[in-house]
């Protein structure tokens, strides 16, 4: 594909995922959904990336909405230098084997818990409460992390 | 102390870094896994909204349709005249002792072996909370109690002014709900959650409360209830759903049909007019005002107040009042040219179609200018050239029916009464009384400043947050309560928090759509929301799960519709295949069914739903559409063009077919069918001679009973449209009772 045909298809791409959220249809979006629509273009940014990338994107003087041209730019050069690349699930299960220090093939919810709300950068409530819904065994309150895994690449796809 | 202790935090800090680093990996994965399950909900969200919409503007379109055929139809027989007057009187001027005929009830008897509800008048308190369990209960009410309620709850409505006033005062609370659509489980559960009403707990229900759920009659019947046991506190509102035409479409008319039968038709029939006796809006401690819709730039309380709201039997249609020549022209250039009405579609010059909700509020962004809603200047202009080319198609049309056609069609000379108009006119309510009711009733918000014609809708405006406040300024208020759109959490601010939407059905597009919310008031006039999903497996779900679901439904239904274009599509899609070689690019094919369906959809990312692309990114587009067709096809061997046509028009036949059928009976004659096939046929450009109708109209009364009934119905559309796609007299794919047709045009047996 040339340059400009990818060119065009990114830009059609991060339109589209950029309208999606803009509810009063006027070209901007409220910046704390800036963080989904990225994501949503295949990006996987930390917490502390994505505060950069909103830095870039808004106005002189926030007003609390980034615009569809200032984030046009900003968006196509990360999709073209292929930054924020998704985690390989090898990755993703290394990670629940350093936190399972014993080796058990899982993790206690309250170990869970304290690692999300603790550790890195740190899981909301809100957050919290969602993957534990997902993740957790009502009967044993552990997850079993490899299949939890699997779960949700498959949901993925 | 030594080289082993240094080694044992390095170790643990190594370890510490190790954890620190592992959990903010797991993080990063899941934030992005979050946002991508919000992104689908959000497209799932806009699929619902945008085919709602759609579905909105065919209604719309099709009482246009009708409407102006009436309008500017100048029956030249009396037989024609009756035809269509029958087909769209809105017989509810019925004279006091008529009205009493219909809700007549003393005389159905209730059986022995009856195990619902039985009530007695006047009611009590414990009436209403025993209806109420009865239905939890699934138990149905009676006809003759449900008409008896109804005659009661007339009697009690025609007292009550346009404008009702609540006091905080008297009620310690007042709980303000919204839509609730036949969703009888979410009444149920708010009166569970916030309690019965009762004099220290007064309700304010917002309009909408039929149409769509199944359980609209229930519904009615416990609000209106309630309202009677406690008239002072209990408080309804009408909404744009509380409408006879509009019922005939949005299935409430069905089910009182199905669930009551015979006395279906007295219960429709007394209803309609109850319906128009429903106040239009509540005001508490005079600074609170709840509506159904919204407002307009020329949203005039003390209008509202004032006039006769029993004249507006419906906001889809505005009967006028019979003047001389001059005044009913000046009037219908006047509202050619309101907001409320565009230029119709279906003429040649009208360029007007609604696009998605989302591309028209863009055209609107950037202009800082508040437009007025009635059109400027040269409206009377285009009313004329309208009327023109009206009367020319209608001349066509009746050439082609049939009927005589009269070269002069000028008015009626000034003065000059219609023949056989009744001898009492009941005074219609003015285009300014109607457009006022159409505005509270229809309209929206939006978020840029000024007012705008509701294209979506067909009726009402957009109205900016500068309407807002200038209403609230001018009439002293604190803020609007208003309903009508559906919202992912049941509510939602707007206009800095000036405007509250408050909606009350979960679950409304799908299990797991949506919440429902209702707004309590106390003394300070503070909102307070209170949100639930009345359905138990949903609270079981992962929000995951919960998303799958309704993503699934509304991608069946997005499928569903692409089928019903098909043959768009491949047009559309041949556009783009210049060089014939079958495939086209998933790029050209989100652009082709943009084009095909303006939804405003974020095609490329509902792709990986839809279709099944290629490693080089190309799609078989013919197969894509025969894939399409396979899932929609049932047993039946029916071409699949044919099946396309039917799903495109079914809502629209239906809802055809239940205007026809005026008294609810379930069938036509054979006659009604046949002069509204003409107008009809001759519409769509189907040529078809007069002795070809009816001898269609003859075989197509299957059961050769001298009536048609909805399949029946329904079959004809599907014939004809086949006959002239194929344009031979060959064989339909269903075998019927036929006789010989004596006609040369291709096959209409």
């Amino acid at each position: 594909m040339t340059q400009e045909i990818l060119l065009a298809e990114y830009h059609k791409k991060i339109k589209e995922a950029f309208e999606v959220f803009d509810h009063e249809a006027n070209n901007t979006v409220d910046v704390r959904e800036i963080g989904t629509i990225i994501r949503s273009l295949g990006c996987c940014p930390s917490e502390g990336e994505l505060h950069d990338l909103i830095a870039e994107v808004e106005e002189e003087e926030p007003t609390g909405y980034i615009r569809f041209e200032k984030f046009l730019p900003v968006m196509t050069r990360i999709l073209l230098e292929r930054r924020y690349r998704p985690i390989p699930e090898d990755l993703l299960l290394e990670a629940f084997e350093v936190l399972d220090s014993s080796k058990r093939g899982f993790l206690l919810k309250e170990e869970l818990i304290k690692y999300m709300t603790e550790e890195g950068e740190p899981f909301s409530q809100e957050e919290m409460e969602e993957m534990l819904s997902a993740a957790i065994h009502p009967e044993s309150n552990s997850i079993h992390y490899k299949d939890y895994i699997t779960m949700m690449v498959i949901d993925e796809s | 102390m030594g080289s082993g202790t240094s080694a044992q935090h390095h170790f643990a800090f190594q370890n510490a870094e190790k954890a620190f680093k592992a959990a903010a990996l797991i993080q990063r994965w899941y934030r992005r896994y979050k946002a991508r399950l919000e992104t689908r909900r959000q497209c799932t969200w806009h699929i619902f909204q945008s085919i709602e919409y759609a579905g909105q503007q065919d209604q719309v379109k099709l009482h246009d349709f009708f409407s102006y055929l009436v309008d500017h139809f100048s029956p030249s027989s009396n037989h024609e005249r009756d035809f269509l007057d029958r087909m769209f009187t809105e017989e509810r001027f019925l004279q006091d002792p008529e009205m009493e005929k219909f809700g007549d009830y003393e005389s159905i008897e209730v059986p022995d072996n009856y195990t619902g509800p039985h009530l007695s008048f006047p009611l009590l308190p414990d009436h209403a909370t025993a209806l109420v369990e009865a239905f939890r209960l699934k138990q149905q009410l009676h006809a003759r109690y449900v008409l008896n309620l109804l005659h009661e709850t007339r009697k009690h409505l025609i007292q009550l002014p346009n404008i009702n006033r609540v006091s905080t005062c008297y009620s310690e609370e007042v709980t303000v709900c919204g839509d609730l659509h036949g969703q009888l489980d979410d009444l149920i559960f708010i009166f569970y959650k916030n309690g019965l009403p009762s004099p220290e707990r007064a309700y304010v229900f917002n309009g909408d409360f039929v149409d769509r759920g199944k359980d609209s009659v229930e519904i009615l019947m416990v609000l209106f209830a309630f309202m009677l046991v406690y008239p002072k506190e209990f408080h309804l509102n009408r909404g744009n759903h509380e409408d006879h035409l509009v019922n005939l479409r949005y299935g409430f008319t069905k089910e009182v049909m199905h669930k009551y039968k015979t006395h279906g038709k007295k219960i429709l029939k007394i209803l309609q007019d109850v319906f128009c006796w429903l106040p239009l809006a509540t005001l508490v401690d005079e600074k609170v005002l709840i509506l159904h819709g919204g407002v307009s730039d020329v949203t005039d309380l003390e209008l509202l107040a004032k006039l006769d709201r029993h004249k507006i039997v419906s906001t889809m249609r505005r009967k006028k009042r019979k003047k001389n020549g001059k005044q009913a022209k000046k009037e219908q250039a006047h509202q050619a040219s309101s907001a409320g009405s565009p230029a119709p579609w279906f003429l040649p010059q009208s360029r007007f179609l609604p696009a998605s909700p989302r591309r028209l509020q863009a055209h609107g962004a950037g202009r800082a200018a508040s437009v007025p809603c009635g059109a400027p200047g040269d409206a009377q202009a285009l009313a004329l050239q309208v009327r023109r080319s009206v009367d020319l198609e209608l001349d066509r049309c009746r050439q082609q029916a049939g009927f005589p056609v009269s070269r002069s069609k000028e008015e009626a000379p000034l003065g000059a009464p219609e023949a056989d108009s009744e001898a009492e006119e009941p005074l219609e309510p003015t285009l300014e009384e109607w457009r006022q009711v159409v505005d509270i009733l229809w309209s929206d918000p939006m978020a840029q400043e000024g007012c705008k014609a509701n294209t979506v809708r067909g009726g009402g405006c957009y109205f900016g947050p500068n309407i807002t406040e200038q209403l609230l300024q001018k009439y002293n208020l604190q803020f609007l309560i208003r309903s009508h759109e559906c919202k992912p959490e049941g509510y939602e601010f707007c206009h800095s928090r000036k405007v509250l939407t408050i909606f009350s059905a979960s679950n409304y597009y799908e299990v797991g759509s949506n919440r429902g919310a209702y707004v309590k008031l106390g003394p300070a006039l503070t909102p307070y929301i209170v949100q639930y999903q009345a359905n138990k497996v949903t609270h079981m779900l992962s929000m995951r799960q919960r998303i799958s679901r309704v993503e699934e439904s509304a991608l069946r239904a997005l499928r569903e519709k692409l089928f019903a274009h098909s043959s768009d599509l491949l047009g559309e899609f041949k556009k783009h295949d210049t060089d014939k070689t079958g495939l086209i690019t998933l790029s050209d094919w989100a652009e082709a069914v943009e084009a095909v369906l303006p939804l405003g959809l974020p095609w490329q990312m509902l792709r990986p739903q839809l279709v099944n692309s290629s490693p080089d990114n190309t799609l078989e587009y013919k197969s894509w559409l025969g894939d399409l067709a396979k899932e929609q096809l049932n047993h039946e061997n029916i071409q699949s063009s044919l099946l396309e046509t039917l799903y495109r028009n079914r809502s629209n036949l239906e809802t055809i077919f239940r205007i026809i059928d005026r008294d609810h009976s379930g069938f036509i004659s054979l006659d009604e069918f046949r002069q509204t096939w003409k107008l009809f046929g001759s519409h769509m450009n189907i040529d078809i001679t007069d002795d070809c109708i009816c001898d269609l109209a003859r075989s197509i009364d299957f059961n050769k009973d001298g009536h048609i009934d909805i399949n029946e119905f329904l079959e004809a559309f599907r014939l004809v449209e086949q006959s002239c796609s194929e344009g031979t007299a060959s064989a339909r794919p269903q075998a019927t009772n036929t006789n010989d047709s004596s006609c040369s045009e291709p096959g209409t047996h």
